[in-house]
C-alpha cells in the first residue's frame, strides 16, 4: 500500500487480538444522523464496539463525540440510522432504556445530585428498598445497605480518598465527583460503560486512578467508550481509536500502527486516512 | 522546631473555634435548628410581654390558627423542593371549599360526595398546573400566576360570590373544626389531619426514594434525567399531590372558618410561601426540610397572635412578618457560609 503525504494507512485490528474483532460487535451504529435546528451534529456517523475493547473517540471541538454518545446512550434520539447490541437493533429513547439494555454513561457534566450524599447519588433511581412489609408496602428505603454497598464499589476501584459515603457530593472535589460518577457506572453497567472526558479535570494522580478504572473494566469483559482530548491518556488505554470529524467518522486507528501525531493530522484533517476504516 | 510540627493548614484546621463558629456550625448541620430557635425566643418574649400568651387557651387558638397555613405550606414545600413555586394554593383551596360547600348545600349531596368531588377539584387544579409546567414547559411563577386568576375567578362565578353559614352544611363537611379538650387546651381535628399530613408527608420525603427524586429534580434536573430519574413524572406528581393537599386543607378551612367564603384566605399564598422560606428551605430548590416548614408556620402565627395579644395593630404585625421573613433569610444564608 502507498501513501502520500496527506494520507495515513488504515489501521485495522490491534495485533494479536484479531479473535475478538471476528465476534460480532457488542454496540453497532449505522449511519447516525442527528440536527439542532440548522445545526448538523451527526452527519451520518458508523461505530463499532466490540465485546472486552476499550474504543477511544477523539475529535476536535464540535466534531460530534459527546453528541455521538448520546445518541448511543438514550440522552438524544437519532433523526435516523440504526443502533445495534449484539446484532439486535434497538431505540433508546430515554437514558434509563440504555441502561436496562447494560450502558452505563458517565457523562462529562457527570449528572450527580451536588445536595444528595453520596451513596443516594451512586443508586439513584435504582434505590434499594428495605426487606419486607417495610420495603414492600412502606416502599422505605434501605439507606444502611446502600450506604455499606456504595462504600464497598468506591473501595474495588481503589479509590482512597473518599471515606464517608454520607458527605455530600457538593463538598468533593472535582477528581472525587468524577470518582463516583465512574463508581457508579462500573457498580451497574453490565456491558458497556461510556465515558466522556473522564480526566479532563483531573490532576496527575487522580487520571492515572480513573485510567486505572478504565483498564480494570476491559479486564472484568466489559466494552468501554472513552472520549478525550488527551491523546496520552487515551494511546495509554485504548485498543482502537475512532475519530471524529466535522460529524463523521475520519477513521479508525490502533495506538500500534499510528501514533500521536498522525492521530491529531487525521483528527484536524491535516491527512486523510488511505480507505476507510472495515 | 520539633518533629511533630506539621503543615500550617493542619495547625490552622486545629484551630480553637469561637463559640459563634461553632453554632453556625451546628446550624449548617440541622438547618431546622435556627427556625426553632426563633419560635422558642418569640415563646419567651410574648410569654414575658403578655400574661395572657402562654395559656392553655390561648395556645389552642393559636394551633388551629396556624392548621390552615401549615396544611398550604406542605403542598408549598414540595413545589419549592422542585425548584418551583406555587401562586395558586389559596385560589384551589377556596375553589375546592365552595364547591364542597355549595354541592352540600343547594344540590343537597350528601357530605360525603360533596367533600370527594371537592377534593378530586383540587387534585386536577394541581394536575393542571403540573401539566402545564411539564408539557407545555412554562416557568412554574406563570403557570400559577395565570392559574390564580383563573381559579379565584371559577370560585367567585360558581358560588356567585356569597358565603354559605356552617349550619347549612351537613356535619361532615364541619367535622374538622370540632375536636376535643385537654385540660382547657383545645384541640381540633383539623390539628390531627395536619400532624397525621406532615408525618406521612414527612416520612415519604425522606424515606422513600420518591422523595429523594422530588430533592434530585429540585437541585439539578438535568443530571437527575440523565441518571434515569423520570423528572417529568416526578414534578407532576408534585403538583397533582399539592393539589391533594390544598383539596383537605379546604376542609380544614371549613371547620375552621365556620362558612365557605370565596374571599377567605387572602393571604393564604404569601403565608404559605414564607412559612417554607422561613422554615430553612431554598427558593433554589433541592434542599430543606418539612419540619422547617412546621416550624416557620409556627413562627409567623405566633409573631401575629402574639402581637394581637399585646393589642398592636394588624398592620403592624403585617411590618414584623415582613421583617420576619428578611431577616430568617439572611441568618440562611450567614449559616450556608460555614466554614468547614
Amino acid at each position: 500500500m502507498t501513501t502520500t503525504d496527506l494520507e495515513v494507512a488504515h489501521g485495522g485490528v490491534p495485533a494479536g487480538k484479531e479473535h475478538v474483532y471476528d465476534q460480532e460487535p457488542v454496540l453497532s451504529a449505522r449511519n447516525l444522523v442527528i440536527t439542532f435546528g440548522r445545526v448538523v451534529g451527526l452527519d451520518g456517523v458508523n461505530l463499532d464496539l466490540y465485546p472486552g475493547e476499550v474504543l477511544a473517540v477523539i475529535g476536535d471541538n464540535g466534531a460530534g463525540k459527546s453528541t455521538l454518545i448520546k445518541c448511543l446512550t438514550g440522552a438524544y434520539v437519532p433523526d435516523s440510522g440504526t443502533v445495534t447490541m449484539n446484532g439486535e437493533p434497538v431505540s433508546f429513547k430515554k437514558p434509563q432504556d440504555a441502561r436496562d439494555a447494560g450502558i452505563e454513561t458517565v457523562y462529562q457534566q457527570l449528572a450527580v445530585i451536588p445536595a444528595l450524599d453520596i451513596a443516594s447519588n451512586l443508586y439513584l433511581a435504582r434505590e434499594d428498598r428495605r426487606k419486607g412489609p417495610l420495603g414492600s408496602v412502606l416502599r422505605m428505603l434501605d439507606k444502611k445497605g446502600m450506604e455499606k454497598r456504595a462504600g464497598e464499589s468506591v473501595q474495588n476501584l481503589g479509590i482512597q480518598t473518599i471515606q464517608n459515603m454520607g458527605q455530600a457530593v457538593e463538598t468533593l472535589s472535582g477528581g472525587q465527583r468524577q470518582a463516583v460518577a465512574v463508581a457508579r457506572a462500573a457498580a451497574f453497567g453490565s456491558k458497556v460503560v461510556v465515558l466522556d472526558e473522564p480526566t479532563a479535570a483531573l490532576g496527575v494522580k487522580e487520571s492515572g486512578m480513573v485510567l486505572n478504572m478504565v483498564k480494570q473494566l476491559r479486564d472484568k469483559g466489559l466494552s468501554v467508550i472513552l472520549i478525550s482530548h488527551n491523546m496520552p491518556h487515551v494511546w495509554e488505554v485504548a485498543d482502537r481509536i475512532h475519530i471524529q470529524r466535522l460529524g463523521g467518522r475520519a477513521g479508525v486507528i490502533t495506538p500500534e500502527t499510528h501514533d500521536m501525531g498522525e492521530g491529531v493530522a487525521i483528527m484536524t484533517g491535516a491527512k486523510k486516512l488511505s480507505e476507510d476504516a472495515p | 522546631m520539633t518533629a511533630d510540627v506539621t503543615s500550617a493548614a493542619a495547625e490552622f484546621a486545629r484551630r480553637q473555634q469561637s463559640p459563634v463558629q461553632r453554632l453556625q456550625h451546628q446550624l449548617h448541620g440541622k438547618p431546622w435548628l435556627s427556625p426553632l430557635f426563633l419560635l422558642i425566643a418569640a415563646f419567651i418574649t410574648f410569654f414575658i410581654a403578655t400574661p395572657t400568651f402562654l395559656t392553655a387557651n390561648s395556645m389552642g387558638i393559636l394551633l388551629q390558627q396556624t392548621a390552615v397555613v401549615a396544611a398550604l405550606a406542605i403542598g408549598q414545600t414540595l413545589v419549592i423542593l422542585t425548584a418551583g413555586i406555587d401562586l395558586s394554593v389559596g385560589a384551589i383551596m377556596v375553589l375546592s371549599m365552595m364547591v364542597m360547600a355549595t354541592l352540600a348545600k343547594d344540590d343537597g349531596m350528601p357530605g360525603i360526595l360533596a367533600l370527594l368531588i371537592g377534593v378530586l377539584l383540587a387534585v386536577a387544579a394541581g394536575f393542571l398546573n403540573g401539566w402545564l409546567v411539564t408539557r407545555i414547559n412554562l416557568p412554574p411563577f406563570i403557570v400559577t400566576l395565570g392559574t390564580l386568576s383563573i381559579f379565584t375567578a371559577i370560585a367567585l362565578l360558581y358560588s356567585g360570590g356569597s358565603s354559605i353559614q356552617a349550619d347549612h352544611l351537613p356535619g361532615l363537611l364541619n367535622f374538622l373544626g370540632e375536636g376535643f379538650g385537654i385540660a382547657g387546651f383545645r384541640v381540633t381535628w383539623g390539628i390531627v389531619v395536619v400532624i397525621l399530613m406532615y408525618a406521612v408527608m414527612g416520612f415519604v420525603l425522606s424515606q422513600t426514594a420518591w422523595g429523594r427524586y422530588v430533592y434530585a429534580v429540585g437541585d439539578d434536573p438535568e443530571s437527575a434525567r440523565l441518571s434515569g430519574v423520570p423528572s417529568k413524572r416526578i414534578l407532576l406528581a408534585v403538583y397533582t399531590v399539592a393539589g391533594l393537599i390544598y383539596g383537605i386543607a379546604a376542609w380544614i378551612l371549613i371547620g375552621r372558618a365556620g362558612a365557605a367564603t370565596p374571599n377567605a384566605a387572602p393571604d393564604a399564598n404569601l403565608a404559605s410561601i414564607t412559612a417554607v422560606v422561613i422554615g430553612g428551605t431554598s427558593l433554589f430548590g433541592g434542599r430543606g426540610r418539612l419540619i422547617g416548614t412546621l416550624i416557620g408556620a409556627l413562627i409567623v402565627q405566633t409573631f401575629a397572635f402574639g402581637l394581637s395579644q399585646m393589642g398592636v395593630d394588624q398592620q403592624w404585625r403585617v411590618l414584623a412578618t415582613g421583617i420576619l421573613v428578611i431577616v430568617a433569610v439572611a441568618i440562611d444564608q450567614w449559616i450556608r457560609k460555614v466554614k468547614s
